[in-house]
């Protein structure tokens, strides 16, 4: 007994400091991996705003642009056409990727349940530029006219799968014994779903739509050959439109010096508007934790 | 026994989990305005077969059950679930607020969700004063239940299960996760409920069963093995099984 007793204390001490040095090591090499993933998250927020904070003023936001030569000039039609179009978009959208995600946690499980949720996977993986050129081919081509309309599919169908999937968790994370408790009282299920199930997970809904509308906003490629781009104001939806995202490409890939200075201008222009999306998101669940 | 006549029939009743026989071939009946404790020991069938009284088991993906169970003489296999659960409540282990609204809320969810026209306030008022949760409640009934503590949590649950009125009120070891002063509450409370409801209760603890219960049911391995008035189940079991079990000496 004494004897496996000291036996038993040296070693422990001994593993003691190697379980130590583990576990410093590993902490370190954590930190460290934070560290490298935040580098090119600072660096693109450190050069964004150092090359397009001088190019912001008032007229910048409200302006048109103005022809290559010319001075001042905005970004005006494009924030608008970009928030027309993820509207449009998150119209389409959402009801749809919501809908088929409250399918999938709810009646999910039979074969028709197995291939919605593979679909959206692989719809997920697609490419955004395939995703343009199906909308495209769905609404360019017939209509005979690039416009907002066939853009904001274009991100519709962005938008689905991942709200979908998004969805379908949130309402997962439900715990079934409220459902049970909702039933008990003789609750038929279409309402237990709808004002237990979907209300208690309202939050995370919340939550996935406005990181899904956060994401549209910032695509360009479905939006090259579907909204095209445009000079002028637009909220035609059967109009080509202009969005942040292709007029920041149009100007960057263009010989001018003042045009690059604008697509700098244009893209703090759009982190700020995924930013305050995604603020709205981060405080609305907040509150409706605390609630 | 006096002639009270049966609330519920039970006529052999089976339950399955996928292949598994949860519950074989159990009948019973429960007097009206009587307290039934099922007791038995973990997995023996108990949960299951209180479930398969108000048709929550067959819920459970994979489950299903054969057999009779009659409210007031009527099948409630061939009735709609939705309105049997309005006639027989249930109370669940664990307290299940619904986080998302206030202590009001909860109480009258099951009226409101139906939207069934009544005098919320004075029900409300009525179930909180019943589960001896008015004093201690009325001045946060705004407030989210969640805020509450277990055992208020767990009245809470009753008081809404009370508040649709059902003739029948199931409860599958509603104090098991409460201490000693709310289990009290709790039992004080059903003892008043047993003179407008049927009750049949779950429980694992025998002195519990003993102190709220008139009849009581001894389950072991999904079977009945006895049932009888309290007094004689725990005083003069007619069973090997159920002597060892009421006596300790396996549980």
């Amino acid at each position: 007994m004494t004897a496996a007793h000291s036996y038993a204390i040296p070693r422990r001490v001994g593993s003691q400091r190697a379980r130590q040095l583990v576990n410093y090591t590993m902490t370190g090499l954590c930190a460290l991996a934070v560290v490298v993933a935040l580098v090119p998250l600072a660096s693109v927020l450190w050069l964004v705003v150092g090359k397009g904070a001088h190019s912001l003023s008032l007229a910048f936001f409200t302006r048109l642009p103005m022809p290559v030569g010319e001075v001042g000039g905005g970004v005006g039609n494009s924030i608008v056409g970009t928030l027309y179009m993820v509207g449009l978009a998150s119209t389409i959208g959402l009801p749809l990727g919501v809908g088929a995600g409250i399918f999938l946690a709810e009646r999910g499980d039979g074969p028709l349940g197995h291939a919605v949720r593979f679909t959206a996977e692989v719809l997920a993986g697609v490419p955004s530029i395939v995703i343009g050129v199906v909308a495209y081919g769905l609404i360019v081509l017939p209509m005979h006219h690039f416009s907002a309309l066939a853009g904001a599919v274009a991100l519709a169908i962005l938008m689905i799968p991942t709200l979908a999937r998004a969805t379908e968790e949130m309402i997962r994370l439900v715990p079934p014994s409220l459902r049970e408790a909702s039933l008990a009282l003789g609750v038929p299920a279409w309402r237990t779903s709808l004002s237990v199930v979907l209300r208690t997970a309202l939050g995370g809904l919340l939550n996935a739509a406005l990181l899904a509308i956060a994401r549209a906003a910032g695509e360009t490629a479905p939006l090259l050959f579907t909204a095209l781009n445009n000079q002028y104001w637009n909220v035609h939806p059967l109009q080509p439109t202009a969005s942040l995202t292709v007029q920041i490409f149009n100007y960057a890939i263009s010989p001018y010096e003042d045009w690059h200075d604008k697509a700098w201008g244009a893209a703090l222009c759009l982190l700020l508007v995924i930013g305050i999306l995604s603020l709205v998101a981060k405080l609305t669940t907040r509150r409706r934790v605390n609630a | 026994m006096d002639a009270e006549p049966s609330k519920l029939e039970v006529q052999s009743l089976n339950a399955w989990f996928g292949a598994t026989r949860a519950v074989k071939d159990i009948s019973l009946a429960v007097q009206a305005h009587s307290v039934l404790a099922i007791i038995g020991p973990s997995g023996c069938g108990k949960s299951t077969f209180v479930r398969c009284l108000n048709r929550m088991h067959e819920l459970t993906p994979g489950a299903r059950s054969e057999g009779r169970v009659l409210v007031d003489g009527e099948d409630v296999y061939r009735t709609d679930p939705v309105h049997l659960r309005r006639r027989v409540g249930m109370v669940f282990q664990r307290p299940n607020v619904f986080p998302t609204m206030s202590v009001r809320d909860n109480v009258t969810a099951g009226l409101r969700l139906n939207r069934v026209r009544a005098d919320y306030e004075a029900i409300l008022e009525r179930t909180l004063r019943q589960t001896a949760l008015w004093d201690e409640v009325k001045d946060r009934l705004d407030d989210s239940a969640v805020g509450l503590s277990g055992g208020q949590q767990q009245r809470l649950c009753i008081a809404r299960a009370l508040a649709v009125e059902p003739e029948v009120l199931l409860m599958d070891e509603p104090a098991s996760a409460l201490d000693p002063i709310a289990t009290a509450k709790i039992e004080e409370l059903i003892d008043e409920l047993k003179d407008s409801y049927t009750i049949v209760i779950v429980t694992h603890n025998m002195q519990q069963a003993i102190r709220i219960s008139d009849f009581t049911a001894f389950f072991y391995l999904g079977e009945l093995v006895e049932h009888g008035a309290t007094q004689q189940v725990f005083t003069r079991p007619a069973k090997r099984e159920t002597e060892d079990y009421v006596t300790g000496k396996f549980g």
